[in-house]
Protein backbone atom coordinates (compact mmCIF):
# COMPACT_ATOMS: atom_id res chain seq x y z
CA UNK A 1 0.00 0.00 0.00
CA UNK A 2 1.33 3.46 -0.85
CA UNK A 3 1.87 6.04 1.91
CA UNK A 4 -1.39 7.64 2.96
CA UNK A 5 -1.97 11.29 2.06
CA UNK A 6 -2.78 12.03 5.68
CA UNK A 7 -1.76 10.04 8.69
CA UNK A 8 -2.54 11.05 12.27
CA UNK A 9 -1.52 9.21 15.43
CA UNK A 10 -2.48 9.89 19.03
CA UNK A 11 -3.61 13.46 18.37
CA UNK A 12 -4.66 15.31 21.52
CA UNK A 13 -5.89 18.84 22.03
CA UNK A 14 -7.46 20.49 25.08
CA UNK A 15 -8.64 24.00 25.74
CA UNK A 16 -7.91 24.72 29.37
CA UNK A 17 -9.07 21.68 31.30
CA UNK A 18 -11.51 20.49 28.63
CA UNK A 19 -10.11 17.84 26.30
CA UNK A 20 -11.56 18.21 22.81
CA UNK A 21 -9.49 15.67 20.91
CA UNK A 22 -8.41 12.75 23.04
CA UNK A 23 -6.24 10.43 20.98
CA UNK A 24 -7.24 10.53 17.31
CA UNK A 25 -5.78 7.92 14.92
CA UNK A 26 -6.65 8.50 11.30
CA UNK A 27 -5.38 7.55 7.85
CA UNK A 28 -6.67 8.96 4.60
CA UNK A 29 -5.43 7.17 1.50
CA UNK A 30 -4.52 9.04 -1.66
CA UNK A 31 -7.55 9.58 -3.87
CA UNK A 32 -9.94 8.69 -1.07
CA UNK A 33 -12.89 10.74 0.12
CA UNK A 34 -13.33 10.67 3.88
CA UNK A 35 -16.37 12.24 5.48
CA UNK A 36 -16.21 13.12 9.18
CA UNK A 37 -19.50 13.37 11.03
CA UNK A 38 -20.20 14.09 14.66
CA UNK A 39 -22.24 16.28 16.96
CA UNK A 40 -21.86 20.03 16.91
CA UNK A 41 -18.96 21.16 19.10
CA UNK A 42 -17.23 17.77 19.21
CA UNK A 43 -14.01 19.07 17.65
CA UNK A 44 -14.31 18.37 13.93
CA UNK A 45 -13.08 21.81 12.89
CA UNK A 46 -10.36 21.68 15.54
CA UNK A 47 -9.20 18.36 14.06
CA UNK A 48 -8.73 19.88 10.61
CA UNK A 49 -6.94 22.90 12.07
CA UNK A 50 -4.59 20.65 14.04
CA UNK A 51 -3.80 18.51 10.99
CA UNK A 52 -2.77 21.66 9.11
CA UNK A 53 -0.81 23.08 12.03
CA UNK A 54 -3.04 26.17 12.14
CA UNK A 55 -3.55 25.16 15.75
CA UNK A 56 -0.81 23.46 17.73
CA UNK A 57 -1.84 20.01 19.01
CA UNK A 58 -0.87 19.06 22.57
CA UNK A 59 0.38 15.62 21.58
CA UNK A 60 0.47 13.22 18.66
CA UNK A 61 2.11 13.02 15.28
CA UNK A 62 0.87 14.15 11.89
CA UNK A 63 2.27 13.04 8.56
CA UNK A 64 1.24 14.59 5.26
CA UNK A 65 2.34 12.77 2.11
CA UNK A 66 4.63 10.73 4.31
CA UNK A 67 6.44 13.83 5.63
CA UNK A 68 6.38 14.81 9.28
CA UNK A 69 4.04 17.78 9.64
CA UNK A 70 3.66 17.93 13.40
CA UNK A 71 5.04 21.48 13.51
CA UNK A 72 2.87 22.70 10.62
CA UNK A 73 2.04 21.63 7.09
CA UNK A 74 5.08 21.71 4.77
CA UNK A 75 5.09 24.23 1.92
CA UNK A 76 5.15 21.53 -0.72
CA UNK A 77 1.94 20.07 0.71
CA UNK A 78 0.16 23.42 0.93
CA UNK A 79 0.99 24.26 -2.67
CA UNK A 80 -1.30 21.44 -3.80
CA UNK A 81 -3.92 21.99 -1.12
CA UNK A 82 -7.29 23.72 -0.92
CA UNK A 83 -9.57 24.34 1.99
CA UNK A 84 -13.10 25.55 2.52
CA UNK A 85 -13.36 27.09 6.01
CA UNK A 86 -16.56 26.72 7.99
CA UNK A 87 -17.08 30.50 7.94
CA UNK A 88 -15.88 30.95 4.36
CA UNK A 89 -12.94 33.18 5.34
CA UNK A 90 -13.00 35.14 2.09
CA UNK A 91 -10.62 38.12 2.04
CA UNK A 92 -13.00 41.05 2.34
CA UNK A 93 -10.53 43.56 0.93
CA UNK A 94 -10.49 41.76 -2.43
CA UNK A 95 -13.27 41.34 -5.02
CA UNK A 96 -14.67 37.84 -5.34
CA UNK A 97 -12.71 36.94 -8.48
CA UNK A 98 -9.39 37.91 -6.86
CA UNK A 99 -10.34 35.73 -3.91
CA UNK A 100 -11.07 32.77 -6.14
CA UNK A 101 -7.97 33.34 -8.27
CA UNK A 102 -5.77 34.13 -5.27
CA UNK A 103 -3.38 31.23 -5.65
CA UNK A 104 -3.30 31.49 -9.43
CA UNK A 105 -2.45 35.20 -9.30
CA UNK A 106 0.27 34.61 -6.73
CA UNK A 107 1.71 31.84 -8.86
CA UNK A 108 2.13 34.45 -11.56
CA UNK A 109 -0.78 33.66 -13.89
CA UNK A 110 -1.68 36.70 -16.03
CA UNK A 111 -4.76 38.46 -14.59
CA UNK A 112 -7.14 37.91 -17.51
CA UNK A 113 -6.37 34.21 -17.62
CA UNK A 114 -6.73 33.92 -13.83
CA UNK A 115 -9.99 35.81 -14.01
CA UNK A 116 -11.34 33.42 -16.62
CA UNK A 117 -10.41 30.48 -14.41
CA UNK A 118 -12.10 32.20 -11.45
CA UNK A 119 -15.29 32.76 -13.41
CA UNK A 120 -15.30 29.10 -14.45
CA UNK A 121 -14.82 27.99 -10.83
CA UNK A 122 -17.65 30.31 -9.76
CA UNK A 123 -19.89 28.81 -12.41
CA UNK A 124 -19.11 25.34 -11.08
CA UNK A 125 -20.52 26.34 -7.68
CA UNK A 126 -23.57 27.98 -9.27
CA UNK A 127 -22.47 31.61 -9.12
CA UNK A 128 -22.93 33.77 -12.21
CA UNK A 129 -20.16 35.93 -13.67
CA UNK A 130 -21.91 39.01 -12.28
CA UNK A 131 -20.68 38.02 -8.81
CA UNK A 132 -17.01 38.12 -9.85
CA UNK A 133 -16.61 41.87 -9.36
CA UNK A 134 -18.60 42.15 -6.15
CA UNK A 135 -16.93 42.20 -2.74
CA UNK A 136 -17.54 39.34 -0.28
CA UNK A 137 -19.57 41.63 2.01
CA UNK A 138 -22.06 42.11 -0.85
CA UNK A 139 -22.88 38.37 -1.03
CA UNK A 140 -25.40 36.38 0.96
CA UNK A 141 -24.13 33.80 3.46
CA UNK A 142 -24.65 30.87 1.11
CA UNK A 143 -23.09 32.76 -1.80
CA UNK A 144 -20.01 33.51 0.32
CA UNK A 145 -19.76 29.85 1.20
CA UNK A 146 -19.91 28.87 -2.45
CA UNK A 147 -17.38 31.53 -3.48
CA UNK A 148 -15.06 30.18 -0.79
CA UNK A 149 -15.59 26.69 -2.19
CA UNK A 150 -14.67 28.02 -5.64
CA UNK A 151 -11.48 29.45 -4.14
CA UNK A 152 -10.63 26.07 -2.61
CA UNK A 153 -10.90 24.19 -5.91
CA UNK A 154 -9.80 26.86 -8.41
CA UNK A 155 -6.15 25.78 -8.54
CA UNK A 156 -7.13 22.09 -8.87
CA UNK A 157 -5.41 20.94 -5.67
CA UNK A 158 -4.73 17.31 -4.97
CA UNK A 159 -5.78 17.45 -1.31
CA UNK A 160 -8.98 19.20 -0.24
CA UNK A 161 -10.61 19.92 3.12
CA UNK A 162 -14.24 20.99 3.22
CA UNK A 163 -15.73 22.19 6.50
CA UNK A 164 -19.51 21.90 6.16
CA UNK A 165 -19.75 22.64 2.44
CA UNK A 166 -23.55 22.46 2.25
CA UNK A 167 -24.50 24.18 5.52
CA UNK A 168 -26.92 26.99 4.78
CA UNK A 169 -27.60 25.99 1.15
CA UNK A 170 -30.92 25.02 -0.40
CA UNK A 171 -31.28 21.30 -1.29
CA UNK A 172 -30.80 21.88 -5.01
CA UNK A 173 -27.54 23.76 -4.60
CA UNK A 174 -26.47 21.24 -1.98
CA UNK A 175 -26.73 18.54 -4.64
CA UNK A 176 -24.65 20.65 -7.04
CA UNK A 177 -21.97 21.09 -4.39
CA UNK A 178 -21.97 17.44 -3.36
CA UNK A 179 -21.54 16.41 -6.99
CA UNK A 180 -18.75 18.93 -7.42
CA UNK A 181 -16.86 17.55 -4.42
CA UNK A 182 -17.33 13.98 -5.61
CA UNK A 183 -16.06 15.02 -9.03
CA UNK A 184 -12.84 16.41 -7.51
CA UNK A 185 -12.17 12.95 -6.14
CA UNK A 186 -13.47 10.74 -8.94
CA UNK A 187 -12.50 12.78 -12.00
CA UNK A 188 -9.47 14.70 -10.75
CA UNK A 189 -8.11 12.09 -8.36
CA UNK A 190 -7.97 14.40 -5.35
CA UNK A 191 -7.95 13.32 -1.72
CA UNK A 192 -10.81 14.91 0.19
CA UNK A 193 -11.77 15.27 3.84
CA UNK A 194 -15.27 16.64 4.31
CA UNK A 195 -16.98 17.59 7.55
CA UNK A 196 -20.74 17.53 7.44
CA UNK A 197 -23.98 17.07 9.36
CA UNK A 198 -25.81 16.36 6.16
CA UNK A 199 -26.59 12.68 5.47
CA UNK A 200 -27.08 13.41 1.77
CA UNK A 201 -23.52 14.68 1.64
CA UNK A 202 -22.33 11.52 3.39
CA UNK A 203 -24.09 9.38 0.78
CA UNK A 204 -22.96 11.38 -2.23
CA UNK A 205 -19.40 12.25 -1.23
CA UNK A 206 -17.95 9.59 1.04
CA UNK A 207 -15.84 6.56 0.30
CA UNK A 208 -15.31 6.17 4.00
CA UNK A 209 -17.02 7.69 7.03
CA UNK A 210 -15.65 8.51 10.49
CA UNK A 211 -17.77 9.48 13.46
CA UNK A 212 -16.16 11.75 16.04
CA UNK A 213 -17.51 11.58 19.56
CA UNK A 214 -16.00 12.39 22.95
CA UNK A 215 -12.62 13.20 21.46
CA UNK A 216 -12.22 9.92 19.59
CA UNK A 217 -13.24 8.40 16.30
CA UNK A 218 -15.93 6.02 17.59
CA UNK A 219 -16.69 4.43 14.25
CA UNK A 220 -14.83 4.31 10.97
CA UNK A 221 -15.89 2.30 7.96
CA UNK A 222 -16.90 2.29 4.32
CA UNK A 223 -19.96 4.34 3.46
CA UNK A 224 -21.83 1.16 2.49
CA UNK A 225 -21.60 -0.04 6.10
CA UNK A 226 -22.48 3.32 7.64
CA UNK A 227 -26.25 3.22 7.36
CA UNK A 228 -26.57 -0.43 8.28
CA UNK A 229 -24.15 -0.19 11.21
CA UNK A 230 -25.52 -1.30 14.56
CA UNK A 231 -23.09 0.97 16.43
CA UNK A 232 -25.32 2.98 18.80
CA UNK A 233 -23.51 6.27 18.03
CA UNK A 234 -23.94 5.85 14.29
CA UNK A 235 -27.55 4.74 14.65
CA UNK A 236 -28.37 7.74 16.82
CA UNK A 237 -26.66 10.11 14.40
CA UNK A 238 -28.60 8.73 11.44
CA UNK A 239 -31.99 8.72 13.09
CA UNK A 240 -31.40 11.99 14.95
CA UNK A 241 -32.91 10.63 18.15
CA UNK A 242 -32.32 12.81 21.21
CA UNK A 243 -31.79 9.79 23.48
CA UNK A 244 -28.72 7.64 23.06
CA UNK A 245 -25.00 7.64 23.77
CA UNK A 246 -24.51 11.09 22.16
CA UNK A 247 -25.65 13.56 24.81
CA UNK A 248 -27.55 16.63 23.66
CA UNK A 249 -25.98 18.87 26.30
CA UNK A 250 -22.49 19.81 25.13
CA UNK B 1 9.09 42.63 50.97
CA UNK B 2 8.91 39.49 48.85
CA UNK B 3 5.34 40.30 47.97
CA UNK B 4 6.44 43.75 46.85
CA UNK B 5 9.16 42.26 44.69
CA UNK B 6 6.69 39.84 43.19
CA UNK B 7 4.29 42.65 42.46
CA UNK B 8 6.95 44.61 40.61
CA UNK B 9 8.62 41.54 39.13
CA UNK B 10 5.65 39.92 37.44
CA UNK B 11 4.69 42.85 35.20
CA UNK B 12 8.35 43.61 34.54
CA UNK B 13 8.93 40.04 33.37
CA UNK B 14 5.74 40.22 31.34
CA UNK B 15 6.92 43.40 29.65
CA UNK B 16 10.28 41.80 28.93
CA UNK B 17 8.61 38.75 27.39
CA UNK B 18 6.37 40.90 25.19
CA UNK B 19 9.36 42.97 24.08
CA UNK B 20 11.16 39.78 23.15
CA UNK B 21 8.20 38.48 21.16
CA UNK B 22 7.79 41.82 19.41
CA UNK B 23 11.49 41.78 18.51
CA UNK B 24 11.15 38.30 17.02
CA UNK B 25 8.03 39.41 15.14
CA UNK B 26 9.95 42.39 13.75
CA UNK B 27 12.96 40.31 12.75
CA UNK B 28 10.74 37.69 11.06
CA UNK B 29 8.86 40.39 9.17
CA UNK B 30 12.03 42.09 7.97
CA UNK B 31 13.56 38.77 6.94
CA UNK B 32 10.90 38.61 4.22
CA UNK B 33 12.54 41.65 2.62
CA UNK B 34 15.22 39.27 1.36
CA UNK B 35 12.87 36.52 0.19
CA UNK B 36 10.69 36.78 -2.90
CA UNK B 37 7.88 36.87 -3.91
CA UNK B 38 7.06 40.50 -3.13
CA UNK B 39 3.50 41.73 -2.94
CA UNK B 40 3.78 44.95 -4.90
CA UNK B 41 0.04 45.42 -5.18
CA UNK B 42 -0.29 45.32 -1.40
CA UNK B 43 2.58 47.80 -1.02
CA UNK B 44 0.90 50.17 -3.46
CA UNK B 45 -2.37 49.92 -1.60
CA UNK B 46 -0.64 50.59 1.71
CA UNK B 47 1.26 53.60 0.33
CA UNK B 48 -2.01 55.07 -0.92
CA UNK B 49 -3.90 54.37 2.31
CA UNK B 50 -1.19 55.53 4.68
CA UNK B 51 0.33 58.36 2.66
CA UNK B 52 -2.16 59.99 0.34
CA UNK B 53 -5.28 59.54 2.47
CA UNK B 54 -3.53 60.94 5.57
CA UNK B 55 -2.71 64.24 3.87
CA UNK B 56 -5.87 66.15 4.93
CA UNK B 57 -5.53 65.18 8.58
CA UNK B 58 -1.84 66.04 8.61
CA UNK B 59 -2.44 69.34 6.80
CA UNK B 60 -5.11 70.60 9.18
CA UNK B 61 -3.25 69.48 12.28
CA UNK B 62 -0.08 71.27 11.21
CA UNK B 63 -1.88 74.39 10.01
CA UNK B 64 -3.75 75.01 13.26
CA UNK B 65 -0.81 74.10 15.45
CA UNK B 66 1.59 76.35 13.54
CA UNK B 67 -0.84 79.22 13.90
CA UNK B 68 -1.34 78.70 17.61
CA UNK B 69 2.41 78.33 18.09
CA UNK B 70 3.06 81.72 16.46
CA UNK B 71 0.45 83.39 18.68
CA UNK B 72 1.82 81.80 21.81
CA UNK B 73 5.47 82.52 21.09
CA UNK B 74 4.64 86.10 20.16
CA UNK B 75 2.83 86.55 23.48
CA UNK B 76 5.78 85.05 25.36
CA UNK B 77 8.57 86.82 23.52
CA UNK B 78 6.73 90.12 23.88
CA UNK B 79 7.80 90.08 27.54
CA UNK B 80 11.47 90.18 26.54
CA UNK B 81 11.01 92.40 23.53
CA UNK B 82 12.24 89.50 21.41
CA UNK B 83 9.50 89.51 18.77
CA UNK B 84 11.96 89.23 15.91
CA UNK B 85 12.74 85.68 17.08
CA UNK B 86 9.15 84.49 16.49
CA UNK B 87 9.66 83.13 12.93
CA UNK B 88 12.79 81.23 13.94
CA UNK B 89 11.26 79.69 17.04
CA UNK B 90 8.10 78.67 15.19
CA UNK B 91 10.21 77.11 12.44
CA UNK B 92 12.45 75.23 14.84
CA UNK B 93 9.56 74.12 17.03
CA UNK B 94 7.65 72.82 14.04
CA UNK B 95 10.48 71.07 12.23
CA UNK B 96 12.34 69.62 15.19
CA UNK B 97 9.48 68.59 17.47
CA UNK B 98 5.87 69.39 16.73
CA UNK B 99 5.83 68.41 13.07
CA UNK B 100 7.08 64.85 13.54
CA UNK B 101 5.30 64.24 16.85
CA UNK B 102 1.92 65.54 15.72
CA UNK B 103 2.09 63.75 12.39
CA UNK B 104 3.17 60.60 14.22
CA UNK B 105 0.27 60.83 16.63
CA UNK B 106 -2.22 61.50 13.85
CA UNK B 107 -0.88 58.52 11.92
CA UNK B 108 -1.22 56.45 15.10
CA UNK B 109 -4.85 57.55 15.37
CA UNK B 110 -5.69 57.05 11.72
CA UNK B 111 -3.43 54.28 10.46
CA UNK B 112 -2.44 52.19 13.48
CA UNK B 113 -6.07 51.85 14.51
CA UNK B 114 -7.26 50.80 11.07
CA UNK B 115 -4.38 48.35 10.55
CA UNK B 116 -5.00 46.75 13.94
CA UNK B 117 -8.75 46.50 13.42
CA UNK B 118 -8.41 45.13 9.88
CA UNK B 119 -5.84 42.48 10.73
CA UNK B 120 -7.59 41.51 13.97
CA UNK B 121 -10.86 41.05 12.05
CA UNK B 122 -9.02 38.94 9.51
CA UNK B 123 -7.68 36.86 12.35
CA UNK B 124 -11.02 36.25 14.05
CA UNK B 125 -12.72 35.40 10.75
CA UNK B 126 -9.98 32.86 9.86
CA UNK B 127 -8.74 34.93 6.91
CA UNK B 128 -5.18 34.69 8.23
CA UNK B 129 -5.51 30.89 8.35
CA UNK B 130 -6.92 30.97 4.84
CA UNK B 131 -3.83 32.89 3.69
CA UNK B 132 -1.61 30.17 5.13
CA UNK B 133 -3.57 27.43 3.34
CA UNK B 134 -3.10 29.43 0.12
CA UNK B 135 0.70 29.24 0.54
CA UNK B 136 0.96 32.93 1.43
CA UNK B 137 2.90 34.03 4.48
CA UNK B 138 0.84 36.52 6.53
CA UNK B 139 3.96 38.44 7.60
CA UNK B 140 5.02 38.82 4.00
CA UNK B 141 1.57 39.60 2.62
CA UNK B 142 0.01 41.68 5.40
CA UNK B 143 2.71 43.02 7.69
CA UNK B 144 5.73 43.78 5.50
CA UNK B 145 3.91 45.98 2.94
CA UNK B 146 2.29 48.07 5.67
CA UNK B 147 5.49 48.49 7.68
CA UNK B 148 7.48 49.31 4.56
CA UNK B 149 4.88 51.77 3.27
CA UNK B 150 4.61 53.61 6.59
CA UNK B 151 8.37 53.84 7.02
CA UNK B 152 8.74 55.30 3.53
CA UNK B 153 5.77 57.62 3.43
CA UNK B 154 5.49 59.09 6.92
CA UNK B 155 8.72 61.13 6.44
CA UNK B 156 7.04 62.72 3.43
CA UNK B 157 3.96 63.43 5.55
CA UNK B 158 6.19 64.99 8.20
CA UNK B 159 7.87 67.22 5.60
CA UNK B 160 4.45 68.35 4.40
CA UNK B 161 3.39 68.92 8.02
CA UNK B 162 6.53 70.94 8.77
CA UNK B 163 5.99 73.22 5.79
CA UNK B 164 2.26 73.67 6.40
CA UNK B 165 2.95 74.33 10.10
CA UNK B 166 5.40 77.10 9.23
CA UNK B 167 2.78 78.44 6.81
CA UNK B 168 0.20 78.41 9.59
CA UNK B 169 2.54 80.48 11.75
CA UNK B 170 3.24 82.81 8.85
CA UNK B 171 -0.48 83.36 8.12
CA UNK B 172 -1.20 84.25 11.75
CA UNK B 173 1.95 86.39 12.03
CA UNK B 174 1.19 88.43 8.94
CA UNK B 175 -2.60 88.66 9.36
CA UNK B 176 -2.84 89.12 13.12
CA UNK B 177 0.52 90.18 14.48
CA UNK B 178 1.62 92.68 11.87
CA UNK B 179 4.76 90.92 10.56
CA UNK B 180 5.89 91.60 7.01
CA UNK B 181 5.40 88.57 4.82
CA UNK B 182 8.71 88.30 2.92
CA UNK B 183 11.15 88.87 5.78
CA UNK B 184 9.13 86.55 8.07
CA UNK B 185 9.39 83.69 5.64
CA UNK B 186 13.02 84.36 4.88
CA UNK B 187 14.06 84.38 8.51
CA UNK B 188 12.05 81.16 9.11
CA UNK B 189 13.77 79.26 6.36
CA UNK B 190 17.24 80.77 6.61
CA UNK B 191 17.43 79.86 10.26
CA UNK B 192 16.78 76.16 9.75
CA UNK B 193 19.83 73.98 9.32
CA UNK B 194 20.21 70.75 7.47
CA UNK B 195 20.26 68.75 10.71
CA UNK B 196 16.82 70.14 11.62
CA UNK B 197 15.32 68.73 8.45
CA UNK B 198 17.20 65.46 8.72
CA UNK B 199 16.06 64.91 12.29
CA UNK B 200 12.51 65.65 11.22
CA UNK B 201 12.58 63.07 8.44
CA UNK B 202 14.34 60.43 10.52
CA UNK B 203 11.76 60.86 13.27
CA UNK B 204 9.05 60.49 10.63
CA UNK B 205 10.55 57.21 9.42
CA UNK B 206 10.89 55.81 12.93
CA UNK B 207 7.38 56.88 13.93
CA UNK B 208 5.89 55.45 10.73
CA UNK B 209 7.67 52.16 11.34
CA UNK B 210 6.39 52.02 14.93
CA UNK B 211 2.83 52.91 13.93
CA UNK B 212 2.53 50.18 11.32
CA UNK B 213 4.48 47.58 13.27
CA UNK B 214 2.39 47.98 16.42
CA UNK B 215 -0.85 48.02 14.45
CA UNK B 216 0.11 44.75 12.79
CA UNK B 217 1.41 43.17 15.99
CA UNK B 218 -1.75 43.92 17.98
CA UNK B 219 -3.87 42.76 15.07
CA UNK B 220 -2.01 39.48 14.64
CA UNK B 221 -2.12 38.74 18.38
CA UNK B 222 -5.76 39.74 18.77
CA UNK B 223 -8.13 37.73 20.94
CA UNK B 224 -11.35 36.20 19.69
CA UNK B 225 -14.57 37.92 18.71
CA UNK B 226 -15.59 41.58 18.46
CA UNK B 227 -14.20 42.21 21.93
CA UNK B 228 -10.81 40.91 20.85
CA UNK B 229 -10.80 43.28 17.87
CA UNK B 230 -11.76 46.24 20.07
CA UNK B 231 -9.07 45.45 22.59
CA UNK B 232 -6.43 45.00 19.88
CA UNK B 233 -7.30 48.34 18.32
CA UNK B 234 -7.23 50.24 21.59
CA UNK B 235 -3.98 48.59 22.64
CA UNK B 236 -2.33 49.34 19.31
CA UNK B 237 -3.16 53.05 19.36
CA UNK B 238 -2.08 53.53 22.97
CA UNK B 239 1.14 51.58 22.45
CA UNK B 240 1.95 53.46 19.24
CA UNK B 241 1.35 56.87 20.87
CA UNK B 242 3.57 56.07 23.83
CA UNK B 243 6.23 54.51 21.63
CA UNK B 244 6.27 57.63 19.45
CA UNK B 245 6.70 59.97 22.41
CA UNK B 246 9.43 57.82 23.95
CA UNK B 247 11.27 57.42 20.65
CA UNK B 248 10.99 61.17 20.12
CA UNK B 249 12.79 61.84 23.38
CA UNK B 250 15.57 59.43 22.44
CA UNK B 251 15.92 60.87 18.95
CA UNK B 252 15.97 64.46 20.18
CA UNK B 253 18.66 63.43 22.63
CA UNK B 254 20.63 61.76 19.84
CA UNK B 255 20.38 64.68 17.43
CA UNK B 256 20.51 67.77 19.60
CA UNK B 257 21.95 67.02 23.05
CA UNK B 258 25.01 69.20 23.36
N1 LIG C 1 -9.73 28.71 19.92
C1 LIG C 1 -10.48 28.06 20.81
N2 LIG C 1 -10.40 28.36 22.12
C2 LIG C 1 -11.11 27.70 23.04
N3 LIG C 1 -11.97 26.70 22.75
C3 LIG C 1 -12.12 26.35 21.46
C4 LIG C 1 -11.39 27.01 20.43
N4 LIG C 1 -11.73 26.46 19.24
C5 LIG C 1 -12.63 25.50 19.53
N5 LIG C 1 -12.87 25.42 20.86
C6 LIG C 1 -13.76 24.46 21.53
O1 LIG C 1 -13.49 23.20 20.97
C7 LIG C 1 -14.69 22.48 20.80
C8 LIG C 1 -14.78 21.94 19.40
O2 LIG C 1 -14.89 23.01 18.48
P1 LIG C 1 -15.06 22.77 16.92
O3 LIG C 1 -15.12 24.10 16.28
O4 LIG C 1 -14.01 21.84 16.45
O5 LIG C 1 -16.46 22.04 16.84
P2 LIG C 1 -17.14 21.35 15.59
O6 LIG C 1 -17.13 19.90 15.81
O7 LIG C 1 -16.51 21.86 14.34
O8 LIG C 1 -18.61 21.87 15.73
P3 LIG C 1 -19.63 22.42 14.60
O9 LIG C 1 -20.16 21.22 13.92
O10 LIG C 1 -20.67 23.12 15.40
O11 LIG C 1 -18.84 23.32 13.70
C9 LIG C 1 -15.82 23.39 21.19
O12 LIG C 1 -16.28 23.00 22.45
C10 LIG C 1 -15.20 24.76 21.27
O13 LIG C 1 -15.76 25.47 22.34
MG1 LIG D 1 -16.95 23.18 12.95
Amino acid sequence: MSTPAISVRGLRKSFGATPVLDGIDLDVARGESLVIVGGSGTGKSVLLRCILGLMRADAGTIRLDGQDATGGAPEAFLRRFGMLFQGGALFDSLPVWRNVAFRLLHDGMPPNEARARAVAALAAVGLSGRVADLYPAELSGGMQKRAALARAIAARPSVLFFDEPTAGLDPILATVINRLIREQVTALGATAVTITHDLTTVRMVADRVALLHDGRLRWTGPVSAFETSDDPHVAQFITGRADGPIATLR
Amino acid sequence: MIRLLARIGAPALGLLAVTGRLAIFTARTLSHLARPPFHGRELGRALFQIGWLSLPVVGFTALFTGGALALQIYAGSDRFGAQEAVPQIVAIGMVRELGPVLVGLMVAARVTSSIAAEIATMKVTEQIDALVTLSTHPLKYLVLPRVLAATLVVPALVAVGDVIGIMGGWIVATERLGYVSGPYLRSSLDFLERVDWISSLVKGGVFGFLCALLGCWFGMTSGRGAMGVGRATKGAVVAAAIAILAANLLLTEAFFAA
